[in-house]
């Protein structure tokens, strides 16, 4: 390494953020000191995916130890505004449900303690009564005017319907040699960062004003949603953000209502209160991404080019459309024909609201959704048409002398030449090693596919893309909304030290670093010299609603705004050591620590000593203009425009390329994927530190390796939420994420200070796709949705299986595909030895019912056939009380009974029906058949999906042994019971 | 995610834990390495009124070679076991599944008896212990008793362990000359619970398959030297006698799939370990 080199940016420079995080001095939000007097909350949340409340009380929860304060929808209606909602409807969107849950893991009741333990101790305490609803969990569904309703409002399931038209698709679908189409359903996902969300949260009554430190990422936009909500001026906002972050990838934007909840908590409490995500709470109701189904057709020319595409997207943003949404279905609008020259588009968009948690950023934002659809049809596109895959996507790429491209949907394609990146990905990625691999495997009978894809990754987003949501003539009356403010302040100290702030917000990526590269740069200084700070404090600092940390927008706008700020300065410096070198400024160059004369380098000033001048003798200045103590500078660039009149936007400002191609291997055994070689062709405009990028593309590798083989936020039917913990929602780990080769070619952005691009996405864009087209390939098939499980895989290599010998099996066969929900479906029997007599009004008596339903702690006999009791249920050492209810119905005395019972507890909640039948067996016993359905929600559901059916087996086994016990007389003599006992209290087992 | 209030005991003799487990009977719950109940607790999945810790009993704590068995101290952590010299001569079976326990961070915490008091349906040291048919060894006030690995485990999470009852080891036979051995296990990731695991044990006259992840508890089946169709009869067999169920993982079909395939391999890689 030079000891002087060219420039430190591009340089792949040890980050300055690596030794606080490596040795533990990292400052994340939980570790930080909290003001005296902080009270802790804990939330109560839905086990019910739908259902209005009736009632909820707390008056036992208030009168538990420590506790300060409890909060329900009530409070928080009467204390804050509404959130808005992303359309023009009459619907409201609070952070605590009000009237009625609306998906599971809906915040119900908050409750403020001394601490976290006794907080959670009160939630066990509060009791809610639910009245259940019909719910509607596949976006699909919820097209149907019938479907459950989730918000009056809106009128139907269907929040927001926009189509677009964009040259002649008509006319190209009439003409086309070929009209091919895709049916995709994109799975939910999520980039689950470590770090959870926090809030810390103080309400000042004499200023009415909130203090609030967060692990909010931005988009600062947000501060003003969340002042409005908490119905104060944004000066009366302080929103604050800790050192640093233990990740976030989108998804801590989503922190904002917890920030107006825990905000009002403490308003509330009239002390600080703090509050921390739990694992379960955030799998279960932070955000995720959206979950799509899209219809994509295209019309194709007879050489394999697509003329036109027509996009039918339905996006389920789940139970509330809360900002920004429906902002990733809009994000990649100016992108909806990737890579490709294609002149006619039209796009119908539905935004379906589900009883699913509400959705929001997430690395790739629309991004995964759009190409999955579109680069799995091109895939389909070489298949149908015999041609080679390759082929068909080079043939429809942008051409290299047309940028900067204007999309038929209206994005600005910046830079770019994607035939020479496709060639260099094709010769040093070595296709040609994959295809011998591909021969090799397949010969020896083993199934192996290779993918290929072709994405456009836009980054730094026009923050007026979501307006595209409104029709023209509304965007008219709310005004024209565009534009992405960077903003960097660079400070000189009176030792002539530099620092610098920016709004970035970062998440780990390393922007202390490569700010401090970019401003020594320019001032002629080692990046060490240069201390960058990135916590926010919307207090004091230079900031606008596009401060934070998104859309891959820090390389080409943060760092572009951190340039020109240095260069400002670095021109009033160079003014103030004209006067002192007594030459002309433009003679003056800042290098190597010192401010010279170009034409004489001896005359020469340390930079310390020159910084420090507009502190120390200001009187010696050659101007006021000059005064060199503190520079910000705001950027936006003027590509970034608003929608147009005909809906064109350019809803990102840098569009990267990337092509990815992979060989996979499918063991026809496990059905498990192993991605045998994977290769990511970059072009990011410069790259400004290789080592972070390849930091980027490895971990959006991973992400995507996670989207495409193991992550899915599943539902039951019932909306009942089914992955709360990582044994269920499968984040991959380093054994499963091999490295990918990463190639690069650099064609600059003409439109950022740097020519830099985002990099922090695209391969949650392409990878999905690519992985998937592959195993099509593998398996030979048209059709496979993410995530690519074993189950799926062995499903769809779909060989017969071995009969079963003969009937075999136990007390029942559960029926279903995997993953169908919490549905619990059994039938079993037992022998009683006592006569149907017996039994049958053993069945109808509450003090036997008592005494054989399984933990019965005193049942209640509200009519001869509806009982209520408390239960304590589990199996092993999982204990859960629960307030059961119980009807028969359909009696027919002595031979049948049909029962519905429900239940609910800290555990989660359960319904369910069953039917007995009583025959008489030849020993003068009973024969009990039952047969039950029954479905599990709540953390039971959440957390023990895998173990549920066997542990509602237990229960009801204990139940009828009780019951055969109890009626069917002593099956052991009295007094061995009574000696039992004895020894038993003696310590004594026989 | 915090648990409810409990009483802890760091017991200072083996007495004294089996007192308090006189004493509280149900409401008493051993604590060992904690790998499965912090989470119950913390999850407020059980809400024990007291947990005993055994770690501290050096008699608990060890590994001893037992006619012809290793037998196994209930404060004895899996990692101490995957590191006891010469295991795989020992027994194979131990050293070839170990790994599979968790990852080495888990393992490192986690106890053998823990895993198997536990008895998750899906863990591979109870299954390990149906395939070798070990025993358990408990102790309470007055008494001890050994049950077999078979009667030990009669259920999912449930156990022939009394509530006032202290397990105070497990023995494994150790591998005799002519038998061998072999362990498969199909996981969605490394670590995670097993879909479908199998161990089998050959010898000159016979083959005993286990399978967990699949029933509510391990089974074994022994047969004698089956080969070909009658050995892919008796797999199939097995594989619908199971009762598999569908759940998000993996669906009953993929899990018959993968005791007939990977048992086959298990047990032709367990002969071939004979050799």
């Amino acid at each position: 390494m030079p000891a002087t080199p060219q420039t430190w940016v591009g340089r792949s420079i040890a980050r300055v953020e690596d030794a606080a995080l490596l040795t533990g001095r990292g400052q994340f939000i939980d570790d930080l000191g909290v003001p005296p007097g902080t009270l802790h909350a804990a939330i109560l949340r839905s086990p019910h995916a739908h259902a209005a409340i009736r009632r909820i009380e707390t008056a036992r929860a208030k009168a538990a130890p420590g506790v300060s304060a409890i909060l329900t929808g009530a409070d928080v209606e009467r204390l804050t505004s509404s959130l808005p909602v992303g359309v023009r409807a009459p619907i409201k969107c609070w952070p605590i449900a009000v009237d009625r849950v609306r998906y599971v893991g809906e915040p119900v009741a908050v409750v403020v303690a001394s601490d976290r333990y006794r907080a959670e101790d009160a939630l066990d305490l509060i009791e809610v009564d639910y009245e259940l609803l019909p719910v509607v969990v596949d976006p699909r569904a919820a097209l149907d005017a019938n479907s459950p309703r989730l918000h009056e409002g809106l009128g139907s399931n269907i929040a927001s319907e926009r189509q677009f038209r964009y040259g002649d698709p008509e006319a190209a679908f009439a003409g086309a040699a070929h009209r091919i189409g895709i049916d995709v359903t994109y799975p939910r996902n999520s980039c689950t960062p470590l770090e959870t969300y926090g809030v810390v949260a103080s309400y000042d009554p004499g200023e009415d004003s909130y203090d609030i430190l967060s692990s909010f990422q931005g988009p600062f936009s947000i501060h003003s949603v969340i002042a409005r909500a908490l119905k104060v001026t944004g000066n009366r906002l302080r929103m604050r953000t800790p050192p640093n972050s233990g990740g976030s990838f989108g998804v801590k934007q989503g922190v904002f209502p917890y920030i107006v909840l825990i905000g009002v908590a403490s308003r509330v409490a009239g002390r600080p209160v703090k509050w921390i995500e739990d694992r379960l709470e955030h799998l279960t109701a932070s955000v995720s991404a959206t979950n799509r189904a899209t219809h994509l057709e295209a019309a194709i020319d007879a050489q394999g080019r697509v003329l036109a595409l027509a996009w039918d997207q339905v996006e389920d943003v789940g139970a509330h459309i809360r900002a920004p949404e429906p902002a990733t279905l809009y994000r990649m609008h100016g992108n909806l024909t990737g890579a490709y020259d294609i002149r006619h588009v039209s796009v119908r968009n539905r935004v379906v609201v589900t009883n699913k948690t509400p959705t929001g950023l997430n690395r790739g934002f629309g991004g995964p959704q759009v190409y999955y659809a579109l680069e799995r049809l091109m895939q389909r596109v070489a298949r149908r048409l015999g041609l080679d895959p390759v082929d068909v996507i080079r043939r429809n790429l942008v051409p290299a002398d047309r940028f900067p491209y204007r999309t038929a949907t209206g994005a600005l394609l910046d830079s770019g030449d994607y035939q020479t990146a496709l060639d260099i990905a094709l010769s040093e990625g070595s296709l040609a090693d994959l295809e011998e691999r591909r021969s090799t495997a397949r010969k020896a009978g083993r199934r192996y596919g290779i993918g290929f894809t072709a994405v456009i990754e836009p980054s730094v987003s026009n923050m007026g893309y979501i307006t595209t949501a409104l029709p023209p003539e509304e965007r008219r009356k709310a005004g024209p909304k565009n534009g992405a403010q960077a903003t960097a302040t660079i400070s000189l100290d009176p030792l002539g030290a530099v620092t610098a702030h920016v709004s970035s917000v970062p998440q780990g990526q390393g922007h202390r670093t490569v700010l401090a590269q970019v401003i020594a740069d320019e001032l002629g200084l080692k990046p060490a010299d240069i201390v960058v700070a990135t916590e926010m404090d919307t207090a004091k600092d230079a900031w606008s609603i596009a401060s934070g940390n998104y859309s891959s927008r820090f390389a080409a706008a943060v760092c572009g705004a951190g340039q020109i700020a240095a260069q400002r300065l670095r021109r009033r410096l160079a003014a103030i050591a004209a006067t002192q070198l007594n030459v002309r400024a433009e003679d003056i160059e800042l290098a190597d620590g010192k401010a010279r004369s170009r034409s004489n380098p001896g005359n020469a000033i340390a930079f310390g000593r020159l910084a420090a001048t507009s502190h120390w003798a200001p009187g010696t200045l050659p101007s006021e203009e000059a005064t060199a103590i503190r520079e910000t500078a705001f950027w936006t660039p003027p590509e970034l425009t608003a929608p147009t009149e005909a809906d064109e936007i350019n809803s990102s400002l840098c569009h990267g390329f990337i092509f990815d191609m992979c060989g996979v291997e499918i063991d026809e055994v496990t059905g498990a994927v192993r991605i045998d070689k994977y290769v990511t062709m970059h072009d990011c405009g410069r790259v400004l530190h290789p080592g972070m990028v390849a930091g980027q593309i490895t971990g959006g590798f991973a992400h995507a390796v996670g989207a495409a083989l193991y992550e899915e936020y599943a539902y039951g039917e019932d909306g009942s939420f089914l992955t709360g913990t990582f044994a269920d929602y499968l984040a991959p780990t380093a054994m499963e994420v091999p490295s990918p080769v990463i190639l690069h070619m650099e064609t600059p952005s003409p439109f950022t200070p740097l020519g830099a691009k985002g990099v922090g996405e695209g391969n949650c864009m392409s990878t999905p796709v690519c992985l998937a087209n592959a195993v099509a390939d593998a398996l030979d098939i048209d059709d496979i949705d993410l995530p690519l499980t074993p189950a799926k895989i062995i499903a769809a290599i779909g060989e017969a299986e071995p009969a079963a010998p003969r009937q075999t099996g136990g007390a029942n066969a559960a029926a279903g595909a995997a993953g169908a929900g919490r549905a619990l479906h059994g039938s079993g029997s037992a022998h009683v030895h006592a006569p149907v007599q017996a039994v049958w009004s053993a069945l109808l008596d509450a003090k036997v019912l008592a005494s054989i339903i399984p933990g019965c702690h005193g049942l209640e006999q509200v009519s001869p056939t509806h009982f209520r009791a408390d239960v304590t249920l589990g199996v092993g050492p999982v204990k859960g009380l629960y307030r059961a209810e119980v009807k028969l119905s359909d009696l027919v005395e002595h031979r049948s009974a049909r029962l519905e019972g429900r239940a609910i507890g800290a555990l989660g909640a359960a319904h369910g029906e069953g039917l007995i039948r009583l025959t008489a067996g030849a020993d003068g016993g009973t024969l009990i058949a039952y047969e039950y359905d029954a479905q599990i929600g709540g953390k039971a559901a959440s957390i023990g999906g895998r173990l549920l059916d066997g542990a509602a087996r237990i229960v009801i086994r204990q139940f009828f042994e009780a019951l055969s016990r109890r009626v069917g007389g002593a099956q052991r003599p009295i007094w061995r019971a009574w000696l039992e006992q004895i020894l038993k209290a003696l310590g004594v087992r026989p | 995610m915090k648990p409810p209030r409990f009483d802890y005991v760091r017991a200072e003799s083996r007495a004294e834990a089996i007192q308090v487990l006189a004493a509280e009977g149900a409401d008493a719950r051993v604590i060992a390495g904690g790998q499965t109940l912090i989470p119950m607790l913390s999850m407020r999945l059980a809400r024990p009124k007291v947990l005993v810790d055994i770690m501290g009993l050096a008699e608990l704590g060890r590994i001893e070679h037992r006619d012809g068995t290793l037998h196994v101290g209930s404060a004895v952590r899996q990692s101490a076991l995957l590191a006891l010299p010469d295991l795989a001569r020992v027994q194979p079976l131990l050293a070839q599944a170990l790994p599979w326990v968790g990852h080495a961070q888990t393992r490192n915490r986690g106890t053998v008896c823990g895993s198997i008091a536990h008895a998750d349906p899906s863990a591979e040291l109870p299954l390990v212990l149906i395939a070798l048919e070990g025993e358990v060894h408990l102790a309470r006030r007055w008494r001890q008793r050994k049950v077999r690995a078979q009667d030990f485990l009669v259920g999912m999470m449930s156990t022939a362990r009394a509530d006032d009852e202290l397990i105070t080891g497990v023995t494994f036979p150790q591998a005799r000359p002519g038998q061998g051995f072999a362990f498969r296990e199909f996981g969605r990731r490394h670590g995670d619970f097993a879909l479908t695991a199998c161990a089998a044990v050959a010898d000159a006259a016979s083959i005993r398959l286990a399978i967990g992840g699949v029933a509510d508890r391990p089974v074994a089946r022994t047969w004698g030297n089956l080969t070909g169709s009658a050995l892919e009869d008796a797999l199939n067999e097995l594989a619908h006698a199971l009762d598999a169920r569908d759940d998000l993982h993996a669906s009953a079909r993929m899990r018959r799939d993968l005791v007939r395939k990977l048992g086959a391999q298990t047990i032709a890689e367990a002969r071939r370990c004979r050799d």
